[in-house]
């Protein structure tokens, strides 16, 4: 479904991913694992397609298609979604208003029709019971007011609504407490599904106990230095990333020390 | 010459001459200047009496002591070059006016908004000054309304109409709420007025539909200096609603318009809506109209109420403060508004609530919406009277800014001289964040919906206050206005 090879990009003035090569099979989990400013975030933007990320070289391919060529919108359209890792507030837009607004945009450019107000009430509805959400905050402001786990369920409400083709969860376990990890966790797995393939952004291992993924990569200095299967997690919370560190200096996988 | 300001009208005006549809266009022209003789004339031309030609050569007199005293004001937060009173003409016969005879003489950009607005082809082609058919237009519809209206008393006509079908009105409330004197455009509109609408609400009755200036032919280019006077008696209500949608261009760049409202007895209630989108100039800031309005609701009854709601989302500089004077005891002012500075526009808007009766209450809302260059303030002055006992005044200024080359600022004063009043103000300001655009984007929002979507989430409280038909139009025609503000 997704193919990256030799992604470089850069942000805020630095070169932040030098060389990535990533494949993702439909209905596949992966997690992307690694220290602070390796460039796990970039990586999700790219895919996502934020301004302020320029890809300086490489390619990346969705589904047959050129994904760098399209733009934040037509990528959404095509089925990739974004749970950000810092949710923005949109004060003076309902969550309801513009989750609809958002469904239907992308059902009028696959072809579909619109929903009205009473289908969209009876999806929303069912999705809500899936992250355990409240009625009330579907009239309030676009996570305006809403605490850190609030907002983390809320995009994976929109993520049960939009149902993408490809998501990526950009660190969903910061800032959250066990219980609203659990609850979050629950509403990703419950939308696993054989045409749904995820890409899991984290620091910790934690979350990969809840989300158990089927491939785990480490990023470190823009690479990925280490791919491998769930145990890899528990082996990088063992020794640290540390060990990465200095395995990485030896040898990438692949490539002729 | 004001008219070279805006060539595609000389050119229309020009092609006009090959066509050789104007006439006898020597006979009702003046030169530019202004004089006692051109203020004659133009109260000899509409067949003015006296007294109102009295009215008119006052106000000249004190005009020009303005002028020479320097009084012309400046403490806007507003730049523009001086203006030359001399260099415009103060009088402009119906017949001149250019008319085209098709569509296709108009600027397609012009067609392409009149669309997205959803104005139909008649309205269009009255907006343009064409001959509109037969068929449906709005003289008859305008007929039927009036019918209606006049069945229950009510006169809903143009000023010059009002001067003559009941001149005892006029006379009593004409410069009772805006007095000739008041502030130096004020000042010029009262000597050189055009015309404007007039509209009247006998006791108890309630208006039954609104009135509304697109039904009110009025003869192309004296929208420069209207005046217009709602005169509502005890236990009135009516809902007016002025302004276009659609942008109009005119070779007259100063518009200093009037508008007083009063609502006379106990349990009054005027609602003025004005939606306004005069041509902003260019890109640059060139040819673009000066909008200097006097707007002024005197509150006279007891639990009488004037609401004032505007979106101004044209001209090259707006100057307008609608006011309420709040006299009779229990009266309520209400102030909603949304200001749209695009490219090079600037605006300096805002209101005054004065507090003189007791158990008053004033509301403001106030939201401006920066982008590309443009330069907004707000200034609200919210004034208690010693003798206003618990007035109660809740003011609310937002500013939005779009991208980082546009400016907002807010001025409120308040003269608060009665200790037992309760003043509340807040303010916000605001950017439309990249993140919030890409959240949107990401989501699968086009950028352009996003904006929309946002605008008009800030600009909710303001847009529900227009009465239906202005709200759908007005909530298009931010959308349109902000085409481009994020370069």
């Amino acid at each position: 479904m997704l193919k990256i090879e030799d992604l470089h990009a850069r942000a805020g003035g630095a070169d932040i991913l030098k060389g990535i090569d990533l494949t993702v099979r439909p209905g596949e989990v992966h997690a992307i694992m690694g220290p602070n400013g390796s460039g796990k975030s970039t990586v999700a933007n790219v895919l996502a397609g934020r301004p302020s990320v320029e890809v300086t070289s490489g390619s990346v391919e969705f589904e047959g298609r050129d994904l760098l060529a399209l733009s934040p919108e037509e990528r959404a359209h095509a089925g990739i979604f974004l749970a950000f890792q810092y949710p923005v507030e949109i004060p003076g837009i309902a969550n309801n208003y513009f989750l609809k607004a958002a469904l239907n945009a992308q059902r009028t450019a696959r072809g579909e029709d619109e929903l009205d107000a009473f289908d969209f009430l009876e999806i929303i509805r069912e999705k809500m019971k899936l992250v355990e959400m409240d009625e009330k905050f579907m009239s309030r402001s676009v996570n305006e007011g809403f605490s850190g786990g609030e907002k983390k369920r809320n995009e994976i409400l929109q993520m049960a609504v939009l149902e993408p083709k490809l998501a990526i969860l950009d660190e969903t376990d910061s800032g959250l407490d066990i219980d609203a990890l659990r609850t979050v966790a629950s509403g990703v797995n419950a939308l696993r599904s054989p045409d749904r393939s995820m890409i899991v952004i984290t620091h910790y291992q934690r979350l990969l106990d809840y989300i158990v993924p089927d491939f785990v990569h480490v990023l470190a200095h823009g690479s990925i230095v280490r791919s491998g299967g769930k145990d890899l997690a528990l082996e990088l919370e063992e020794k640290g990333y540390g060990w990465i560190e200095s395995e990485s200096t030896v040898a990438k996988p692949g490539v002729p020390a | 010459m004001a008219e070279s300001e805006n060539p595609e009208l000389q050119r229309l005006a020009d092609r006009e001459y090959a066509y050789g549809f104007v006439t006898d266009i020597e006979a009702d022209s003046i030169p530019p200047g202004l004089s006692e003789d051109v203020v004659r004339l133009i109260s000899a031309k509409k067949n003015e009496p006296e007294w109102l030609l009295d009215f008119r050569l006052k106000a000249l007199k004190r005009f020009f002591e303005m002028l020479a005293n320097g009084e012309e004001p400046t403490w806007a937060k507003l730049e523009f070059p001086p203006i030359d009173y001399q260099d415009m003409i103060y009088y402009s016969s119906p017949k001149r006016s250019k008319t085209i005879t098709s569509l296709d003489e108009v600027d397609p950009e012009l067609l392409d908004t009149y669309e997205k607005l959803g104005i139909t082809l008649n309205e269009q082609k009255r907006l343009q000054g064409i001959a509109v058919d037969a068929v449906f237009d709005s003289v008859s519809v305008a007929t039927t309304y009036k019918e209606e209206l006049e069945r229950q008393g009510i006169i809903f006509c143009a000023f010059s109409e009002a001067v003559e079908r009941c001149p005892d009105i006029v006379r009593e409330y004409l410069g009772s709420v805006v007095p000739y004197s008041d502030n130096l455009y004020a000042t010029l509109n009262s000597a050189v007025f055009s015309d404007g609408s007039f509209a009247y609400i006998p006791k108890g009755v309630r208006c039954p539909m609104e009135l509304s200036t697109y039904f009110r032919i009025n003869a192309a280019n004296t929208g420069q200096f209207e005046r217009t006077l709602v005169v509502a008696e005890e236990g009135a209500y009516v809902s007016y609603l002025e302004g276009c949608t659609a942008p109009q261009r005119d070779e007259h760049q100063l518009h200093a318009a009037v508008v007083e409202l009063v609502a006379v007895g106990d349990d009054t209630e005027i609602k003025y809506s004005t939606v306004q989108n005069w041509y902003p100039g260019d890109k640059d800031g060139k040819g673009g109209i000066y909008n200097f309005v006097t707007k002024r609701g005197a509150c006279r009854g007891r639990r009488s109420k004037i609401s004032w709601t505007q979106v101004e989302t044209g001209s090259a500089i707006t100057w307008k403060y609608p006011s309420c004077l709040l006299i009779g005891d229990e009266s309520v002012g209400e102030f909603y508004s949304v200001a749209m500075t695009n490219n090079r526009q600037q605006a300096d808007t805002g209101t005054k609530m004065i507090h003189i009766g007791q158990d008053t209450k004033s509301t403001i809302v106030s939201k401006g919406i920066s982008a590309g260059h443009g330069e907004q303030s707000y200034r609200g002055l919210v004034r208690i009277g010693p003798k206003a006992h618990r007035a109660r005044n809740y003011s609310q200024c937002d500013s939005l800014l779009l991208g980082d080359r546009c400016g907002a600022h807010t001025f409120p004063y308040l003269e608060v001289k009665n200790s037992s009043a309760t003043v509340e103000h807040e303010a916000t300001t605001s950017k439309i964040g990249d993140d919030q655009l890409f959240y949107c984007r990401q989501r699968g929002i086009s950028e352009e919906d996003a904006i929309s979507m946002i605008v008009n989430g800030f600009c909710k409280e303001v847009l529900r206050e227009l009465p239906m038909e202005f709200a759908v139009e007005a909530q298009n025609l931010l959308g349109i206005s902000l085409e481009g503000a994020v370069g």
